[in-house]
C-alpha cells in the first residue's frame, strides 16, 4: 500500500479514500432510508385509527434530553477526529468515549420513551400512525446501537494497533456515520416531535 | 407435528411432488459428483470464496441462466394454461404462484444478475482496474442475492409460493387475504437480494469514480461503463425504498402493524406507491446496462465510433432523473384526479425523448460504417425495430385518459414484454455471445447463434402481438381462464406458440454452449471481434491481475487507438501488484443470511435470533480484522504474461 | 423474413378486427369514445415513427454492409452533429407535447360529467366489489343487486366504487376505462351510455383466486325500461337485511341477485367522515352506526351533484 503523507491520514491512501467515498455514497442511500420512513410516516401522521395521536403521547422533557445528548456526542466526536488530526491518541480516545456514553445516555432515553408509549396505548400494532412513528425513531435507534458498538469497536482497535491509515480512516467514517445520525435526528425532531406537539 | 406441519404445502399437485423430488435427485447428485471427484477444495479456494470481479461476474452468469430457466417454465405453464378456453390444465390457486414467482423471478433473479454478471466481468477490464473498489463486499453482494434467489425458490416445496402477483399489492398480500407464508418468502428474500444489490450499487459507483486507468476522463469512459455508472447511482436511491417497504409489509404481515392493512389507519395506497418510487427507476436498472451493451456492440460491428457520444451519456443521465418522476402512471386509475393524471402523463411521455435520441444515435452509428452482422450485431439489430414497437406503445401509455382502458389488460403485458425483451433479453444475450470468448476462452457457434436469434426474436413478436390484440378486446391480465365465447381464444393460441418457439430458442442456446464446449477453437486471439475499448486489451484467459501494466488512455476507444493510431497503452515496466485476498466470510455469512431468511418467513424466533447474533459476529469479526491483501511478484507477472503470450 | 412476417401478422390482425372489432375501440358511451379517439390517434402517430425507424434501419443495413463495400474501406470517425442531434430531439419534443396537449384534454373530460347530455341529473350508483362480486346500490331507487347492473341510456351516470377486501378495479371496457376500488376511499367514475345493449364489465385488477370469474353484466336500456324494471324490483325483490348483506360479503363466487333497500345505511361506504383517517377497526364496528343517519347523509350526498 502507497501512503500519500501529504493527505491526513484516513486518506493517506487509496484504499482508504475509496473507502470514505463508498461510505458517502453509502450515506446517500441511507438519507433515501430515511426520506421513504419520513414519506411515510407524514402520509400516516393523521391516521389514527383508534389510537392516540402525537399531540396526545408526546412529552417534551425525554425529548429535550435527548436531543441534548446526541448534539454534545456529534460535537464530541468532532473534537475526537480533531485529536485524531493532531495526533493525540489519548484525547481522541477520550472524546470517542464520551460520543459512545453520550449515545448510551440517549438510547437509555430513547427505551424509556418507548416503554412508555407502549404502556399509555400506543404500542406498535395500535394504529397506522404509530406504526409509522414506532419504526421511524426505531430505525434510528437502531442505527445508534449499532454505532455504539462499532464505535466500541473501533476505540479497542485505535487502544491496541494505534494510529494508522487504516484504524484513522475507520474512525474518520465512523465519524461520518454519527454526524449523519444527529442531522437525521434533527428532523425527527423538528418534524415528528416538534410539529406533532403544536 | 404441529411443528412441522408449517412447512407442508398448502396446495400441493403432482407437478409441485415432482418437483420436489427432482430438487431432492439434483442436490444429492451434486454433492455426490463433487465429493466422487474430490472437487471440494476446488470448489471452496476458486469460487466460494473468491473475490475476483471475473469469477463473481460468472457466479452471477450461472444464476441467472438457471433463473432464467425457472422462470421460462414458468412462462410456458402460463401460456399453455391460457392457450384454449376453460383449460383445466392449472387452477387459479397454482395459476397465482405461477405469474407471481415468474415476475419476480424474471425481475429479481434472472435479469438482476444478468446485468449485474456483465457490470461485474466488464467493467474493471474497460476501466483498466484490476479489481472493484470494494473486492471481498462484491463476493458479499453476490452471495446476498444467491441465497436470496435460492430462499425464493425453495418456497414451492416448502410452505407454499407467493401468490399475491410481483407487485404484491396490499391489502391482497396482507395476512387478511394471503394467510401462507408464499408472502413471507417474498418480502424476506428481496431483502436479502436487494441490500446485496444495494452494496453493489455503492462497490460500483466508487470502482467507476476512482479506479479508472490514467487518462480515462470521465467523459472517456467507455458507453458501457457510462451506463453502469447511472444505473448504479440509481440503485443507491431507490433500493433504500424497497428496503423500507419490504420491512413494513413484513412487519405488516408478521408483527400485526397497520401500515397498510384496511383497519386501523392502513393505507393501501402507501404500498402501491412506494413499490413504483422503486419499481420504475428499477425498470431503468435494468435497461441502461442493456442500452450500454448495444452501444459497445453496435460500435464495434459498424466498425466505427460510437455517434453522439455525449448526447448518448446526457440522455442516459436524464433518463436516470425522469425515472423517478414517473411511477404514478402504474396506477392512473388510482383516483388522484386529472391534474396529478395529468403531470405524471407528460413526465412519462418524456422519456421517449432521450429514449429516442439513443436510438436514433445508435441508427446513425450504423452510417457509413462497415456492418458485419454477428450474433450479438443480430440481437441489436432485431432490437431496433422491436423494442420501438415495444417503445412506442409504453407511449400510448402514457397517456393517462387512455391508459384507463390500458391498464390491468394485456396490452400492458405485451407492452413490458416487448420493451424488457428486447430491451433487457436481447442485449444480455448479445453481451453473453459478445464477452463468452473473454470468459471462456473459446466462441460459441455463429451459425447455431444466429439462428437461436432469429427463432428468439421471432417468437417474442408472435408471443406478445397479440396480447396488445386480446388486450383492447377485454382480456384482463392475470386471469387463469376465459370462458369461449369472449373470443379471446385465438390470440392466446398464437402468444402459446410464440412461449413455444421462445423455449425452442433458449434450447438452442443451451445446444450452442454444449455444441461450442466441445469443438470451439481454444486458439483465439485477446480480440477475437477486432473490438475498441480496453477489456480487449489484455490476454485471454484474463489473468488474476487483468493488467500487468495499467492502461494510459486518450479516447473512450483506448484500443482502437493503439491499433490504428499507434498509442501507446502500456507504458512502464512491471511493478508488484497488489490484490485481496479471498474470503469465506461472505460466503458463511450469506448463509447464515439464509437461515436467517427461513426463520423469518416460518417465525422461528430462536434461531431468527441466533442468526442475527451470527450475522453481527461475521460483521464484528471483519471490523478487528487484520487484511491487507498480499503481492504478486514482478517475477511471477513475468511468468504469467510469457505463458499468455505462448499461448 | 422478418419483415414479411410481421406484415402478415398485422393483416391477420387487421382482418380478425374486421370480422369483431375489439371492444375498447368499439365504443357505446362518449367517455369510452373520447379514450378510443385517443387511442387511434397515438396509433397513428406512432405507426409513423414505427415506419421511420424500420426504413432508417433498412437503409443502413442495406448500404454500409460490410459485403457491400470494398475491403480496404475504413469508415470515418463522425463525432454527431448538433443539427441531427437536435431534429432527433426536436421531432419527438414536437410530438410528445402534442399528445400531453390531447392527453390533458382527455383527462379532463373523463373526469367530469359526460358531455352532451344538458342538465341532466346523474344517477348515482355505489359500486363496491367483495371477494369476488359486485354489489351495485341505487341510493335513489334504494334497490340494489348483485354480479349485474341495469343503466339508462342516455344519462350520465356516476360510480362511486369501493371495496371490501383487495383492490379491484371497476371497468365496463366499452362504457369508458377502469378505475379502482379500495376499501379507504371511495372513487368517482363517470360513464354514459348511448347505444342499449348488454355490456362486459369486470374486475380488471388481481384480487385472488376468484379473480378470473369476477365478472358482471351490464344492461343498457331506454329510460322508461329502466323505470319500469326499478318498480319491478321493488315489488317482487326482497328487502337486503345486514344479516343477508353480511352472508353476502363472505368470499366466494355467487349469481345475480336483486334486493330492495341498499346496505348503504347500516354499512356506509368509506367517505366523508367514515374515510380512511376515522376508520377503525373495519366495516364490522361501522354495522351498529345509526341507520337512519347515515341514510340522510347518503341522500345529502346525491343532491349536491
Amino acid at each position: 500500500m502507497k501512503i500519500d503523507n501529504s493527505l491526513p491520514l484516513e486518506y493517506s491512501t487509496d484504499e482508504n479514500s475509496n473507502k470514505i467515498l463508498g461510505f458517502w455514497i453509502f450515506l446517500g442511500a441511507e438519507i433515501m432510508l430515511f426520506a421513504t420512513l419520513f414519506s411515510a410516516y407524514f402520509t400516516l401522521v393523521d391516521r389514527t385509527g383508534t389510537g392516540p395521536t402525537g399531540a396526545e403521547i408526546f412529552e417534551i422533557t425525554p425529548v429535550l434530553i435527548e436531543t441534548i445528548l446526541l448534539l454534545t456526542s456529534s460535537f464530541t466526536i468532532g473534537l475526537g477526529i480533531h485529536a485524531m488530526r493532531i495526533g493525540n491518541k489519548k484525547a481522541m480516545l477520550a472524546f470517542f468515549t464520551i460520543t459512545l456514553l453520550l449515545g448510551l445516555g440517549f438510547l437509555s432515553f430513547e427505551i424509556f420513551e418507548f416503554v412508555h408509549y407502549v404502556h399509555i396505548g400506543a404500542g406498535l400494532q395500535t394504529s397506522a400512525f404509530t406504526a409509522a412513528l414506532l419504526t421511524t425513531l426505531g430505525t434510528h435507534g437502531a442505527h445508534v446501537t449499532f454505532g455504539l458498538f462499532w464505535g466500541l469497536f473501533i476505540i479497542l482497535q485505535v487502544k491496541k494497533r494505534g494510529l494508522t491509515p487504516e484504524t484513522a480512516n475507520k474512525s474518520f467514517i465512523f465519524s461520518l456515520y454519527w454526524h449523519f445520525l444527529d442531522v437525521v435526528w434533527i428532523f425527527i425532531f423538528s418534524f415528528v416531535y416538534l410539529k406533532g406537539m403544536m | 407435528m404441529d411443528f412441522f406441519d408449517r412447512f407442508a404445502i398448502p396446495n400441493p399437485s403432482p407437478v409441485i411432488y415432482a418437483s420436489m423430488v427432482a430438487i431432492g435427485l439434483t442436490v444429492i447428485a451434486i454433492i455426490a459428483g463433487v465429493t466422487y471427484f474430490k472437487k471440494w477444495g476446488y470448489l471452496w479456494q476458486e469460487w466460494l470464496t473468491t473475490v475476483d470481479h471475473k469469477r463473481i461476474g460468472i457466479m452471477y452468469l450461472i444464476s441467472a441462466l438457471l433463473m432464467l430457466f425457472r422462470g421460462g417454465v414458468d412462462a410456458i405453464m402460463m401460456r399453455a394454461q391460457l392457450a384454449v378456453p376453460d383449460n383445466k390444465l392449472l387452477d387459479a390457486q397454482h395459476y397465482n404462484e405461477i405469474f407471481t414467482t415468474h415476475g419476480v423471478v424474471m425481475i429479481i433473479f434472472m435479469a438482476m444478475p444478468f446485468i449485474m454478471a456483465l457490470m461485474n466481468f466488464v467493467v474493471p477490464l474497460q476501466i483498466g482496474a484490476r479489481d472493484v473498489a470494494f473486492p471481498r463486499l462484491n463476493a458479499l453482494s453476490f452471495w446476498l442475492f444467491f441465497m436470496g434467489a435460492m430462499l425464493f425458490n425453495i418456497s414451492f416445496v416448502i410452505g407454499g409460493s407467493p401468490d399475491a402477483g410481483w407487485t404484491s399489492y396490499f391489502p391482497l398480500a396482507g395476512t387478511d387475504f394471503s394467510e401462507s407464508v408464499g408472502t413471507n418468502y417474498y418480502m424476506i428474500a428481496i431483502q436479502i437480494a436487494g441490500i446485496g444489490t444495494l452494496m453493489t450499487g455503492i462497490n460500483f459507483i466508487t470502482t467507476i469514480l476512482k479506479m479508472r486507468a490514467p487518462g480515462m476522463t470521465l467523459m472517456k469512459m467507455p458507453m458501457f461503463t457510462w451506463a453502469s455508472l447511472v444505473t448504479n447511482a440509481i440503485i443507491v436511491f431507490a433500493f433504500p425504498v424497497l428496503t423500507v417497504l419490504l420491512a413494513m409489509g413484513t412487519m405488516d404481515r408478521l408483527f400485526g402493524t397497520h401500515f397498510f392493512t384496511t383497519t386501523n389507519g392502513g393505507m393501501d395506497m402507501l404500498w402501491a406507491n412506494f413499490f413504483w418510487v422503486w419499481g420504475h427507476p428499477e425498470v431503468y436498472i435494468l435497461i441502461l446496462p442493456a442500452f450500454g451493451i448495444y452501444s459497445e456492440v453496435i460500435s464495434t460491428f459498424a466498425r466505427r465510433n460510437l455517434y453522439g457520444y455525449k448526447s448518448m451519456v446526457g440522455s442516459m443521465v436524464i433518463i436516470s432523473l425522469l425515472s423517478f418522476l414517473v411511477w404514478t402512471h402504474h396506477f392512473f386509475t388510482m383516483g388522484q384526479g386529472a391534474l396529478t393524471n395529468s403531470i405524471f402523463s407528460i413526465t412519462t411521455m418524456a422519456i421517449a425523448v432521450p429514449t429516442g435520441v439513443k436510438l436514433f444515435n445508435w441508427l446513425f452509428t450504423l452510417w457509413k460504417g462497415k456492418i458485419e452482422v454477428t450474433t450479438p450485431m443480430l440481437y441489436a439489430l432485431l432490437f431496433i425495430p422491436t423494442f420501438t414497437i415495444g417503445g412506442v406503445t409504453g407511449v400510448m401509455l402514457g397517456m393517462s385518459a387512455a391508459d384507463y382502458q390500458y391498464h390491468n389488460t394485456m396490452f400492458l403485458v405485451a407492452h413490458f414484454h416487448m420493451v424488457i425483451i428486447p430491451g433487457v433479453v436481447f442485449a444480455m444475450l448479445a453481451g453473453l455471445t459478445y464477452y463468452w470468448p473473454k470468459m471462456f476462452g473459446f466462441m460459441l457457434n455463429e451459425k447455431i447463434g444466429k439462428l437461436s436469434a432469429w427463432v428468439i426474436s421471432m417468437s417474442t413478436l408472435l408471443a406478445f402481438i397479440p396480447m396488445f390484440f386480446s388486450g383492447l378486446d377485454g382480456q384482463a391480465r392475470r386471469m387463469y381462464t376465459y370462458s369461449e365465447s369472449t373470443g379471446f381464444g385465438p390470440w392466446n393460441m398464437v402468444s402459446f406458440i410464440g412461449a413455444a418457439g421462445l423455449a425452442v430458442g433458449f434450447a438452442l442456446i443451451v445446444y450452442n454452449i454444449y455444441y461450442s464446449t466441445r469443438y470451439a477453437s481454444r486458439d483465439i486471439s485477446a480480440d477475437p471481434w477486432n473490438a475498441r475499448s480496453l477489456e480487449w486489451a489484455t490476454h485471454t484467459p484474463v489473468p488474476s491481475y487483468n493488467f500487468a501494466i495499467l492502461p494510459h488512455v486518450k479516447s473512450s476507444e483506448a484500443l482502437w487507438d493503439a491499433k490504428k493510431h499507434g498509442h501507446e497503452l502500456f507504458p512502464g515496466e512491471y511493478e508488484k501488484i497488489h490484490m485481496p485476498n479471498n474470503s469465506g466470510v461472505p460466503f458463511i455469512m450469506s448463509c447464515i443470511f439464509f437461515v436467517w431468511g427461513f426463520s423469518f418467513v416460518f417465525s422461528l424466533w430462536i434461531p431468527l435470533i441466533l442468526t442475527t447474533i451470527g450475522i453481527f459476529v461475521c460483521m464484528g469479526l471483519r471490523s478487528f480484522e487484520k487484511d491487507h491483501g498480499h503481492y504478486i511478484s514482478v517475477d511471477e507477472i513475468e511468468e504469467t504474461e510469457n505463458n499468455l503470450r505462448g499461448a | 423474413m422478418k419483415w414479411a412476417l410481421l406484415s402478415l401478422l398485422f393483416t391477420i390482425a387487421t382482418v380478425l378486427t374486421g370480422c369483431e372489432p375489439l371492444k375498447v375501440l368499439d365504443p357505446k358511451g362518449p367517455q369510452a369514445a373520447t379514450q378510443a379517439k385517443d387511442i387511434m390517434l397515438s396509433i397513428g402517430i406512432m405507426s409513423i415513427i414505427v415506419l421511420a425507424v424500420f426504413g432508417i434501419l433498412i437503409f443502413m443495413l442495406t448500404k454500409y454492409r460490410a459485403s457491400k463495400q470494398s475491403k480496404d474501406y475504413e469508415p470515418p470517425h463522425i463525432e454527431g452533429s448538433l443539427l441531427v442531434e437536435t431534429i432527433c430531439v426536436g421531432i419527438p419534443v414536437l410530438i410528445v407535447i402534442f399528445l400531453s396537449f390531447v392527453s390533458v384534454q382527455s383527462n379532463y373530460k373523463v373526469e367530469a360529467k359526460p358531455a352532451g347530455y344538458g342538465d341532466k341529473e346523474p344517477l348515482i350508483i355505489y359500486a363496491s366489489s367483495s371477494n369476488w362480486k359486485w354489489h351495485f346500490s341505487y341510493p335513489e331507487e334504494n334497490i340494489e343487486t348483485v354480479n349485474y347492473l341495469y343503466i339508462p341510456t342516455d344519462r350520465p351516470i356516476e360510480f362511486k366504487l369501493y371495496s371490501y377486501g383487495p383492490i379491484t378495479s371497476f371497468w365496463i371496457p366499452q362504457l369508458g376505462g377502469q378505475k379502482y376500488a379500495m376499501s379507504d376511499m371511495v372513487n368517482t367514475l363517470h360513464l354514459a351510455a348511448d347505444v342499449p345493449g348488454e355490456y362486459m364489465g369486470r374486475n380488471a385488477n388481481f384480487s385472488g383466486k376468484g379473480f378470473a370469474e369476477n365478472t358482471f353484466n351490464v344492461k343498457a336500456m331506454s329510460e322508461t325500461e329502466f323505470d319500469k324494471w326499478v318498480k319491478e324490483v321493488k315489488k317482487t325483490a326482497k328487502p337486503l337485511t345486514e344479516d343477508k348483506f353480511t352472508e353476502l360479503l363472505k368470499p366466494g363466487h355467487l349469481g345475480q341477485s336483486t334486493y330492495t333497500g341498499t346496505h348503504l345505511g347500516f354499512l356506509p361506504p368509506p367517505e366523508g367522515e367514515h374515510g380512511g383517517h376515522n376508520h377503525g377497526s373495519g366495516h364490522s364496528m361501522n354495522m351498529e352506526k345509526d341507520e337512519k343517519a347515515s341514510e340522510t347523509s347518503s341522500e345529502s350526498e346525491h343532491h349536491h351533484h
